[in-house]
């Protein structure tokens, strides 16, 4: 007996001193990048992204990933370890995206993600950039008559995914527009599409390139347009996690390595080229001038592996978007100097 | 003897040292979490607190039992899900329980095809996973559904469709008062029930206390109507163009097909581990206790009343009582067909929206959890008395 009450004494000594270590763990925010160290002793970047949607984040039959979202951890994983093909896909469906990537379940959120103040300030996210300008749009079936957003009246349903900004905005824009409505809402984009495939609602709302990918998978694709209007401000982007400005940094710069690399005209073909170029800017771009790369721990050719392992924006947006059918014209997802909006701070 | 008494003393405490230390443990390792999530949450500048449950909610709910829309607060967003929680637990609960009595006597059957239809049944949907079942019902069953515009008709009161199945809306004048007179009516059967049983016991009378009950319940809410301006009337669905090709039914009400998959696929599944259960009890049930009822007069039907139910009920009852539990925490798979429960409206679109995933998972859990226990303490008490009672 004595002995027994020992045991339960150590136990409960030894539960104390847990709670001890317990407090000091944590760690405050030092130069250093823990999640930078955690890839490179992984090997791996953990990337979350969607759970199959076209042209942004979709896996074929053997499970390879490609799209414009997936391009991003590419450039990320060829950065930071040499090798663009080195990422761990995660699908996520949008109710389960912020807390994967609070938890530390994933390290890079690359999924079709509205960048909002609330999502920025409130939840321990960090939203590095933009990858695609999108807005809110609404499919119909072409024998519905229906043409605009005018034509919709009281009792109408909409099927669309929880948890989005789009479910939000559809309460905003059916109340401006004083119309009764049947929210259906899911949790994964596949059963939306089912669902209004089925009949079981007259529209489909989400952003435009999300409709004009998932009409792809409706059993007639060709019966369904999507109509002109756009209801709102779609900024997708890569988020990372708060607290890490190193890492936020690294990712910010892989996708604007991207983009600035379709604006000097260097892509993957061209870049090793281009490294006895007269343009100090492509230079610096290519890794044969200046020191960048060290501001966040990486070698001198990091954007250069970029570049030549994922290549430019223009080639990212060209063999996912543009060819695939979904949206060949470039909207404002087209440069700056070009008529778009794509524009980025100067790497230098 | 003082130093017995001082054994024994020390007896109480060497028992109590140990338990003590357990609790001391346990409230270290939850303190440990606690202190870990807190850490990290203000590393990461991630806040806590209940606050947001009062903020507007700012989306829709397509199917609620009180009022909603988007100006509502979190709060009353949460309240519309457990509501929507509890109304497709009663309504699987229900319909299980009736299918699964059925099927469990029908296994029992002397008829070949009775028994074998229900064996079949029982071993095909309880042998299926539960979320197949919900998918299969809802896109497989929704699909062969018709459109609004051709919709099944039951004699132009009620349609069912694609969108739903809408039926009339009932349209009160002096509902309390309609109210009050069913609680009278139920009292007024409790007392004439104890009454009948006094009879019987005392004088052996038998009155025809299910006849008498029925006609109370229906007399005294009827004497509502006529005598005291109670009114009821309907509006029926009709059906109205949202497009050249679209249509849908306004001023019904509208029952979501979510809903009905939904309640379908609880029923149907949980129905079969009923059945399982009422054979067991029936089966359970000695031969000899049949024969003797027989051999002192009692009819068939008395039989079962009064000798195999009450007996059966014992060992059919907390089996039972586990698949209600089931079904009431199966229903958290609503989420996969957008039938708007508290894990889709609160533990997912809430939590997305706030990103208050420790708030939102504790309360989410916290009420399935008080849900269960409530379920079970209805459950024991109906048991008890359901029990031997010894004399």
């Amino acid at each position: 007996m004595i002995k027994s009450i020992k045991t339960w004494i150590l136990v409960g000594l030894a539960s104390l001193l847990l709670v001890a270590c317990g407090q000091g763990g944590g760690g405050s925010g030092s130069k250093k990048s823990k999640t930078l160290d955690n890839t490179k002793k992984a090997g791996f970047v953990k990337c979350g992204v969607s759970q199959g949607l076209p042209g942004f984040s979709n896996a074929d039959a053997s499970g390879n990933w490609s799209g414009i979202d997936v391009d991003v951890c590419r450039a990320v994983a060829a950065a930071v370890l040499g090798d663009a093909d080195k990422v761990k896909y995660t699908p996520l469906s949008a109710a389960e995206r912020f807390t994967a990537l609070t938890s530390g379940e994933i390290d890079v959120l690359a999924r079709n993600t509205t960048w909002t103040l609330s999502r920025d300030a409130d939840i321990g996210l960090t939203f590095v950039g933009v990858n695609f300008y999108d807005g809110q749009g609404f499919m119909v079936r072409k024998n519905s008559g229906i043409n605009s957003v005018n034509d919709f009246r009281d009792g109408i349903s909409a099927c669309t995914n929880t948890g989005t900004t789009t479910e939000l905005n559809m309460r905003d824009f059916f109340n401006s527009k004083n119309i009764k409505y049947e929210p259906i809402a899911f949790e994964k984009a596949d059963e939306v599409v089912q669902a209004y495939d089925a009949g079981r609602c007259d529209t489909y709302t989400t952003d435009k390139s999300g409709l004009a990918a998932q009409r792809t998978k409706l059993s007639a694709p060709n019966d369904h347009k999507v109509l002109p209007e756009t209801i709102s401000k779609e900024p997708l982007g890569p988020v990372v996690r708060q607290g890490d400005s190193v890492w936020e940094d690294i990712v910010r710069w892989s996708l604007n390595t991207m983009i600035e690399a379709e604006e000097y005209g260097v892509n993957s073909s061209n870049a090793s080229s281009l490294k006895e170029s007269d343009n100090p800017a492509i230079k610096r771009l290519v890794g044969a001038e200046g020191e960048l790369g060290a501001a966040f721990g990486l070698d001198n050719d990091w954007s250069l592996r970029i570049i030549e392992q994922v290549g430019n924006y223009g080639e990212s947006y060209k063999k996912h978007i543009a060819d695939t059918g979904i949206l060949p014209n470039r909207g404002p997802n087209e440069l700056w100097t070009k008529g778009g909006i794509l524009y980025v701070p100067p790497a230098r | 003897m003082n130093f017995k008494k001082l054994n024994i003393e020390n007896k109480k405490i060497r028992d109590f040292i140990p338990q003590a230390l357990t609790v001391l443990a346990l409230l270290s390792v939850i303190f440990y979490f606690a202190t870990n999530a807190q850490i990290n949450m203000g590393n990461r500048g991630i806040s806590f607190g209940f606050g947001f449950l009062s903020q507007e909610a700012s989306f829709d709910i397509a199917f609620s039992l009180i009022e909603f829309d988007g100006s509502y607060s979190y709060g009353r967003a949460f309240l519309v899900g457990l509501l929507n929680t509890i109304l497709v637990s009663i309504i699987g609960i229900f319909l299980a329980t009736i299918l699964g009595v059925i099927v469990g006597v029908a296994r029992l059957s002397n008829n070949y095809l009775i028994a074998k239809t229900a064996e079949w049944y029982v071993e095909i949907f309880r042998n299926i996973p539960l979320i197949l079942q919900i998918f299969f019902w809802y896109f497989a069953a929704l699909r062969a559904l018709p459109s609004p515009e051709n919709a099944i008709n039951f004699y132009d009161i009620s349609y069912l469709t694609i969108k739903g199945w809408y039926i009339p809306k009932f349209v009160w004048t002096n509902f309390d008062i309609f109210f009050y007179s069913l609680i009278l009516a139920f009292i007024s059967i409790y007392f004439l029930n104890r009454y009948a049983k006094k009879l019987r016991e005392e004088f052996g009378k038998i009155l025809p206390t299910f006849t008498l009950s029925l006609g109370i319940l229906i007399s005294i809410p009827l004497l509502s109507f006529l005598l005291l301006g109670v009114s009821l009337s309907f509006n029926y669905p009709e059906l109205k163009q949202l497009s050249e090709t679209s249509y849908t039914y306004e001023n019904g009400v509208s029952i979501i097909p979510e809903l009905i998959a939904l309640a379908l696929a609880l029923s149907m599944y949980t129905a079969t581990f009923i059945a399982e259960n009422v054979r067991a009890g029936v089966m359970g049930v000695g031969k000899g206790q049949k024969e003797a009822a027989a051999s002192i007069g009692l009819n068939k039907s008395q039989i079962l009343k009064l000798v195999v139910m009450p007996q059966a009920l014992r060992i059919i009852i907390p089996p039972t009582t586990n698949q209600y539990l089931n079904l009431t925490k199966n229903s958290s798979l609503a989420a996969a067909i957008a039938y708007p429960d508290m894990v889709l409206v609160f533990a997912k679109t809430a939590l997305m929206q706030t990103g208050r995933a420790i708030e939102i998972i504790s309360i989410t859990m916290l009420t399935y959890l008080s849900l269960s226990i409530s379920i079970s303490i209805l459950m024991n008490w109906y048991n008890k008395k359901m029990a031997i009672k010894e004399k």
